[in-house]
């Protein structure tokens, strides 16, 4: 592949002073072609795509033409849009917080001199090895309304007198969701950020313990303004996964009881794909990315502003 | 921290005892060994409902009242029996391993030369490149699934495994190059440049010094593409729409549960087979997931 472009470009080649395949534009470009040209097509142009669409009534099996601010306004005044908003909102702020204090808890027990550690950190990352949907089927017949595993332990250590009706009432279906999602993320927060304990030195701690500072001094002094650039990276990747959910709304729930799950991704694919008003659909999709350019920008200054408190320079 | 940190610390740090010696076994007991237990048994018990579910008869299923829930008192295989030979399950396997391979392939293929050019030939612009690449990664599935369903159509490959092959690389490259990337700035520079002065192509470099240099990179890589892709769902979901075509996520969801009717013996054995694949290959590279998995967030 290489020599057949050198024999083709070796006339312009020789007048410059170097040969073109030394040259470092022109290699980098040959080297970044595949790659390139893969994501332009199925990355760039689908994102500018997506835009259009939104402006749009294309359906299914119709190409649409420009329409506008149209669909804007009526995802506006479309109060299931709004409660989707209000829904994902809810779900990536209450999972990301929960996933980010149970994975950094684990994430401390894993970094103990415990027995079988080995062992026990490679299992406690299965539920993010798992695919999500097989995952969230075995859930489903764990949150079966009449034969849950959890209702008939409860009943039988006393604490309820009937099923728990997990995913058919709106606030149980809400939480339910939320404690599945945050099952699932909590090995990806834990595990990173057990990477980044190890590379703190235990000569910090003793030398603290020396000068008498308690365990929980340790970690608020020590632990976690050492892994808080860590945290901000790990953070930023959940509440992006968090925000665009679509797989374990779609298995449990498919947005119901009454809509208090759906989510924007699942409302965005239930309009287009089902639906078949691929403009709204895109429409919705559009509306996502100011929420999560705003969730990255946060998550990326909290790391500049960290840096700052470690004592680094501004 | 660099003033403080010493070279032999990150090793020291994994198997020192630390100050854990200060605190007696009953302390020990209720704030580790007691959390601990908690987070593995929430942690891994689907997967254990998963596995007892796929192998109780019809009858235990549901009768909580004679037969123990948490124990197939009759094993049986069933409904693996039911799932293998009476509906089109091995089919979605063979499907989602070929997509999966594919689309790994290919991404690893794109990524490593777009690595290798942002990171060593260093031509104007590289830098920034790299920072696309991530920005990329960051780019979800749930807002691109819309415009490429319409191009996959288009193009007339919708409801074929190559809709699939070929949108899996969206999220695959960026993550491969980014990963690679990493791995070959950790190759020493002097390497390349004596083969430079032998008179090696840039081209030879990359196949004879840094791919053999970069096989624990490359299976990290690997091992992480074919789990995405393995599991990916929203694509598989839109773009595909006869069964014979479908992969394992979305052929156990939408054919497995038919009308109001759940076997739950048979969806429990699908999902238990679906996984299987995938943990496998966990189990033998668990090192190579975890330096993956982490190697993409840092930096």
């Amino acid at each position: 592949m290489a020599n057949a472009a050198l024999t083709h470009a070796d006339a312009p080649a020789a007048r410059s002073r170097e040969p073109l395949l030394q040259s470092k534009g022109f290699l980098g470009l040959l080297f970044m072609l595949p790659g390139a040209a893969f994501l332009l097509i199925f990355l760039t142009y689908p994102l500018g795509l997506g835009v259009w669409l939104g402006f749009t009534d294309t359906r299914i099996g119709r190409a649409g033409v420009f329409v506008g601010l149209e669909n804007y306004q009526l995802l506006w005044e479309d109060s299931l849009f709004w409660l989707s908003v209000f829904n994902t909102i809810l779900y990536t702020v209450v999972a990301s917080v929960l996933k980010f204090g149970l994975g950094l808890w684990l994430a401390l027990l894993l970094n103990e001199h415990i027995p079988f550690k080995a062992f026990v950190r490679a299992v406690v990352l299965l539920p993010w090895v798992v695919p999500t949907v097989l995952s969230a089927i075995a859930f489903w017949w764990i949150y079966d309304s009449q034969f849950s595993i959890i209702s008939w332990a409860l009943i039988n250590l006393g604490l309820i007198e009937t099923p728990i009706n997990f995913l058919g009432d709106t606030t149980n279906a809400r939480i339910t969701v939320i404690l599945t999602n945050v099952w699932r993320g909590i090995p990806f927060v834990a595990i990173t950020l057990l990477a980044g304990l190890q590379t703190i030195s235990p000569s910090l701690h003793e030398a603290a313990t020396l000068d008498g500072a308690t365990s929980w001094q340790r970690f608020r002094y020590i632990t976690l303004p050492m892994l808080s650039p860590l945290i901000a990276v790990v953070m930023t990747f959940s509440v992006l996964f968090t925000f665009t959910d679509f797989q374990l709304i779609y298995v449990l729930t498919r947005g119901g009881p009454l809509n208090a799950t759906h989510l924007m991704a699942t409302l965005s694919f239930q309009r287009a794909i089902p639906g078949g008003q691929l403009g709204e659909g895109a429409a919705i999709a559009v509306a996502m990315v100011p929420f999560l350019l705003a969730a990255i920008l946060f998550s990326y200054f909290g790391l500049q502003r960290r840096r700052w408190q470690q004592g680094g320079t501004d | 921290m660099t003033s403080t940190a010493r070279p032999a610390d990150q090793t020291m740090a994994d198997e020192s005892v630390g100050m854990s010696y200060l605190d007696r076994l009953p302390r020990r007991l209720v704030t580790i060994y007691l959390p601990l237990a908690i987070f593995v048994f929430v942690l891994l018990f689907p997967f254990y409902w998963m596995t007892i579910t796929a192998l109780k008869p019809n009858n235990e299923l549901t009768n909580f009242r004679e037969f123990n829930p948490l124990w197939p008192e009759h094993p049986t295989l069933q409904h693996i029996r039911y799932l293998l030979f009476e509906t089109s399950y091995p089919g979605w396997l063979v499907n989602t391993m070929v997509v999966a391979v594919g689309s790994t392939v290919l991404s690893l293929a794109a990524s490593v030369l777009g690595a290798y050019a942002i990171e060593r030939i260093r031509f104007n612009g590289s830098r920034w490149i790299g920072l696309l690449i991530f920005l990329a990664y960051l780019v979800p599935p749930s807002i691109l699934f819309i415009p490429l369903a319409v191009m996959i159509f288009n193009f007339g490959i919708y409801d074929t495994k190559l809709a699939l092959i070929f949108t899996y690389p969206t999220f695959l490259i960026p993550f491969c190059t980014w990963l690679l990337m990493g791995y070959f700035r950790s190759i020493p520079f002097e390497l390349e440049e004596c083969a430079l002065v032998d008179g090696a192509s840039r081209w030879q470099i990359l196949m004879k010094i840094m791919l053999p240099l970069s096989v624990p990179g490359l299976i990290s890589a690997g091992i992480f593409a074919f789990t995405l892709s393995w599991n990916e769902f929203i694509y598989a979901l839109t773009f595909i729409q006869s069964s014979e075509n479908k992969t394992v996520p979305v052929g156990v969801l939408t054919e497995l549960v038919r009308g109001d009717v759940y076997e739950w013996g048979a969806l429990m054995a699908g999902a238990l087979l679906g996984s299987l694949p995938v943990v496998l290959l966990y189990s033998f590279f668990v090192d190579y997931y975890v330096s993956s998995m982490t190697g993409a967030v840092k930096e």
